[in-house]
């Protein structure tokens, strides 16, 4: 069929598979905007709890050590390369030494990326039930692959305004025209025996600095 | 459907080898096992479970009621985002879709995200006699290409392979396909990752078209969603210059609010994880961050069919999680292979037969491949009542009548092979519907219950014979001990026996 | 109350020691049971492999027969569950195709007041310890269709804990299906055997010497088995182990069918 015609074909089919007019369906939304009840302190500590589950390394520091720690990260990961995106806050690289940082410009490629040891963002949203952190482009996470390539990734999350406890709570702070990644620990697989293994395409090391000034 | 599935042998057939096969029913027990205990430690952690599974049937249940307004919507968001959006009526009109948007390209290579509508609709093979080259990404695609096999689950394709034999396969295929697996390569499972990471790689970094699927697509705004685990999928949809998604129409939502149920819901029932790994989400295409060209094929192939099945028409609720095989007792000693598509286990013996009909041996059988023990639908987190739509098609396989085929209405006859079952199921209402036929079959199982052989000589008979005595038939039925017990019983009070005459004849 | 027995088909003409063993426990607890000589078959094994037509006449025929009664209590999960969640689904479809004849009817009368035997006992009667007496390891394999369409929940259990002399043990992988399914077992032999046979070694390695089930038609099947292997285990029916009590065991003397 051309294009037009299978549009109506497909349009016609499911018009006539809906004659008997069946019955519109309310949504309940009584299910749980979080589960349990927690201080930002705890919830922040769940997120901690759950992003280690999966493998992910989480750091906590205080607002003052975030540059000590991601020099401490970079340099016990042996990095000699960073990429970080344009918008990346400058003193959280203020420690940084001994380590090639480049800055990624939109047409950054795979290829140079390919040969970068880490990459060092900061996130949108993370979720502490499902220990996970959400990067939606903004200038300080910058462009998807730049944190997909490189094999270790520095994100910094601020506890507590960036962190909500559950799902329903940070789709509302999402704005969908963006690129949305959600990352819940390093890459990893259960592709083999239904077990799960850390470590396939994307980064095999995730480093979770957890920023609060309650440290 | 596929090519890939014609001329299979019917399910019972194919389960009388596999059931036989020890190391796959090994394998499946072993990977089965593991996920059924961390499923339900995963789900236990919601206390409302049963609110997002009612949550998630109904957004499911509202859009396919209205599904041409959604699709309409998700069409106009997509295209106002900078994306393309074409619609395949049947396999054939997407993959012809597919191969000229590829074509168009000038690229003869593209790298694939696992996508259960790819598989549905055989466009690897397509490809190929196209001469384009499609590379699976994901770890078990992967090894179910390199090993020339089919994939046998939804979520993890290769199950039935154990992790010897998958080394195995990485060793001898991995060289005709690209960067050829690492020497001494051993089964670990983090081994193997690490030679599929190596293996891929390159391919990744060339592609310049991606195929995928999508797990949600929200009509509101136009974005497609992604969850998966290895980071192949980030690959395939941020790096190449094209991406194409092929997606089934019941895959839309109506808003983005509504993914708050399946984020949670998917993840869980799925992987057994609060969330997986890796989730993509986008809306057309972006400057300057992946693709530069974004085409959406929106895949009927049989689905407005079922959907105009008023009973089997929740099958579309279905967001591939794969829990219902996991937990599916045939599944596990059948094997993914038996039920002969992309769609095994009891969600593929409800949906396989009414994408594709009944025509076909193989697919009137699917419906017949349950014990209907209902341990589907408890865990399915959209609430599909698999055991009633099993015998909602067993209906229409043993008795045919109308059904729509292609989007025409007709009438379909009853299956091959199922007069004998008919006449013998006639036979059994006459008896069971006259009291005096029903005592009279009780009185003749009696009296020639020596006569009974352990062992059956008819199909069916053998059936049960072959590896189970048949029940000792008693001397008397329940009835006659009852009368005997009523005389006693008046004897004993003095009351009179309750009547016990045999009144109520058929009506 | 006026209660009747649904001894289902299968148990009339296969296993009438289970119906005997129901009479017994329920005329001991005081219960007057009435077995109206109308009842066949619910339906369930035409209904399950889509004759759904050839089941409309059992439901009026099943309607009619137990039109007088307070209670129906029948010993299989699988029955009760036929007659409690698919003979209102086959009105609704019979009235849909535009031909209710009297089965909307029969369906809400037959519906509510259909009880597995455990339910009956637990739910109606209020008792877990039946005075019941039977001293011997026992394992419980609960049936899918009272297991996940009736909820019976831990009623059975209960009961068995509370009968003297016996010693349960547990059954691994319980609530999997023993791989009966009806006509699956004849349709699918090589998966309904694989599973069958997967059932009896759990129950075996439990080291029970009774294999315990609330539906003889599971049993069928699994004794089957057993017996095929001449394995040291007996298949029993629930209501035949509550029936026993140390004054008057329950000997099964009618048929000695599941052994």
């Amino acid at each position: 069929m051309t294009g037009s015609s299978s549009r109506t074909e497909v349009l016609r089919r499911i018009r006539a598979a809906l004659g008997d007019r069946p019955e519109d369906v309310p949504v309940p939304r009584d299910y749980l905007q979080e589960h349990g009840d927690r201080t930002p302190q705890e919830t922040a500590d769940l997120l901690a709890e759950h992003l280690a589950d999966y493998r992910a390394h989480v750091h906590r520091a205080a607002p003052a050590d975030i540059a000590g720690t991601v020099a401490r990260l970079l340099a016990d990961h042996g990095s000699r390369t960073a990429v970080v995106p344009p918008g990346l806050p400058q003193e959280w690289l203020s420690q940084v030494a001994g380590v090639e940082v480049t800055t990624a410009g939109a047409d950054i490629t795979a290829r140079e990326l390919d040969a970068i040891d880490s990459v060092v963002t900061g996130c949108a949203v993370a979720i502490a039930e499902t220990g996970t952190i959400v990067l939606d482009g903004s200038p300080d996470q910058g462009v998807r692959r730049i944190t997909l390539v490189p094999d270790h990734h520095v994100c910094v999350v601020r506890a507590p305004e960036q962190v909500v406890a559950a799902v329903p709570q940070a789709l509302p702070r999402l704005d969908p025209a963006r690129p949305l990644t959600w990352i819940s620990g390093p890459s990893a697989t259960s592709d083999i025996e239904l077990d799960r293994v850390e470590g396939v395409h994307g980064p095999r090391t995730l480093d979770v600095v957890l920023v609060s000034a309650a440290v | 459907m596929s090519g890939t599935y014609l001329g299979l042998p019917a399910f019972p057939e194919a389960a009388r080898t596999s059931t036989k096969d020890a190391q796959l029913r090994a394998n499946l027990t072993h990977a089965t096992h593991t996920i059924r205990a961390k499923r339900a430690g995963a789900v236990g952690e919601l206390a409302d479970w049963q609110g997002l599974r009612a949550a998630g049937a109904a957004i499911k249940d509202h859009t396919l009621r209205h599904l041409d307004t959604y699709l309409e919507q998700l069409e106009a968001a997509v295209t106002a985002a900078g994306g393309t959006v074409h619609w395949a009526v049947d396999a054939a009109d997407a993959n012809r879709i597919v191969t000229e948007l590829v074509r168009a390209t000038g690229e003869t290579e593209v790298v694939k995200v696992k996508s259960m509508a790819t598989q549905e609709i055989g466009l690897n093979d397509h490809l190929r006699v196209e001469g384009i080259s499609a590379y699976e990404t994901d770890l078990a695609e992967l090894i179910v290409q390199l090993g020339d096999d089919r994939p046998s689950h939804i979520l993890v394709p290769a199950i039935h392979k154990n992790r010897s034999q998958i080394r195995d396969i990485f060793r001898t295929a991995m060289g005709e396909w690209g960067r050829p697996a690492p020497d001494g390569l051993s089964d670990t499972p983090a081994d193997l990752a690490e030679a599929a990471r190596l293996h891929l790689r390159e391919k990744f970094l060339r592609a310049k078209v991606g195929i995928s699927g999508a797990n949600f697509m929200v009509a509101e705004t136009g974005t497609m969603v992604v969850v998966e685990s290895e980071g192949n999928g980030r690959m395939c949809l941020t790096l190449p210059e094209t991406l194409i998604s092929v997606v089934g129409i019941e895959k839309v939502v109506p808003t983005f609010r509504d993914l708050e149920v399946f984020l949670q819901t998917l993840p869980r029932s799925s992987t057994a994880e609060r969330m997986n790994p890796y989730t993509s989400m986008w809306t057309g295409t972006t400057d300057g961050d992946g693709p530069r060209t974004f085409h959406l094929v929106l895949l009927d192939n049989g689905r407005t069919d079922t959907l105009a099945d008023t009973e089997g028409r929740p099958a579309l609720r279905c967001i591939r999680c794969s829990a219902c095989l996991n937990v599916c007792p045939v599944y596990e000693r059948a094997g993914g292979h038996a039920y002969g598509s992309a769609y095994p286990g009891p969600i593929g013996a409800i949906l396989t037969p009414q994408l594709r009909g009944t025509a076909d041996a193989l697919d009137a059988s699917l419906p017949y491949a349950s014990s209907l023990c209902g341990a589907c639908y408890d865990v399915c987190p959209v609430a599909i009542d698999i055991p009633s739509i099993l015998v909602h098609l067993r209906e229409r396989v043993a008795q045919g009548g109308e059904v729509v085929t292609a989007g025409r209405r007709t009438t379909i006859k009853p299956a091959k092979g199922h007069a004998a079952e008919r006449a013998a199921m006639r036979a059994a209402l006459v008896t069971l519907d006259h009291p005096v036929a029903w005592r009279a079959t009780q009185y003749l199982a009696a009296r020639t219950r020596r006569l009974h052989p352990r062992r059956l000589p008819t199909p069916a008979g053998r059936a049960w014979t072959d590896r189970r005595d048949l029940p000792q038939v008693p001397a008397g039925s329940f009835r006659d001990w009852w009368r005997e017990h009523e005389k006693e019983r008046a004897g004993r009070t003095g009351a009179p026996a309750r009547d016990t005459g045999e009144k109520g004849g058929a009506q | 109350m006026r209660v009747a027995l649904f001894v289902t088909c299968v148990n009339d003409l296969l296993y009438p020691d289970t119906g005997r063993a129901v009479v017994t426990l329920l005329e001991r607890l005081g219960v007057e049971v009435d077995f109206p000589s109308a009842q066949s078959c619910c339906g369930q094994p035409q209904f399950n492999t889509g004759y759904r037509h050839q089941t409309e006449p059992l439901v009026r025929r099943y309607a009619d027969a137990f039109a007088p009664y307070d209670y129906v209590v029948t010993p299989s999960g699988s029955c009760a569950a036929m007659v409690r969640d698919n003979y209102p689904k086959i009105a609704r479809k019979a009235a849909a195709e535009g031909r209710d004849d009297g089965l909307s009817q029969a369906a809400a009368a037959a519906a509510p007041k259909t009880y597995e035997l455990t339910e009956f006992l637990v739910d109606v009667l209020k008792v877990t310890d039946v005075g019941a007496y039977f001293p011997h390891t026992v394992t419980y394999h609960p049936s899918c269709h009272g297991l996940r369409m009736l909820g019976l929940g831990d009623r059975p259990r209960r009961l068995l804990e509370a009968v003297r002399g016996l010693e349960l043990r547990e059954l691994e992988g319980a609530e999997e299906c023993c791989g009966f399914g009806g006509t699956f077992a004849v349709k699918n032999p090589d998966v309904s055997v694989a599973m069958g046979e997967d059932k009896v070694r759990h129950a075996l390695d439990s080291g029970a010497s009774v294999l315990c089930g609330a539906d003889n038609s599971c049993l069928m099947h699994l004794g089957g088995i057993l017996r095929r292997d001449d394995a040291p285990m007996r298949a029993v029916h629930l209501a035949e182990i509550l029936a026993s009590t140390q004054e008057q065991p329950f000997t099964p003397a009618v048929s000695g069918a599941v052994r």
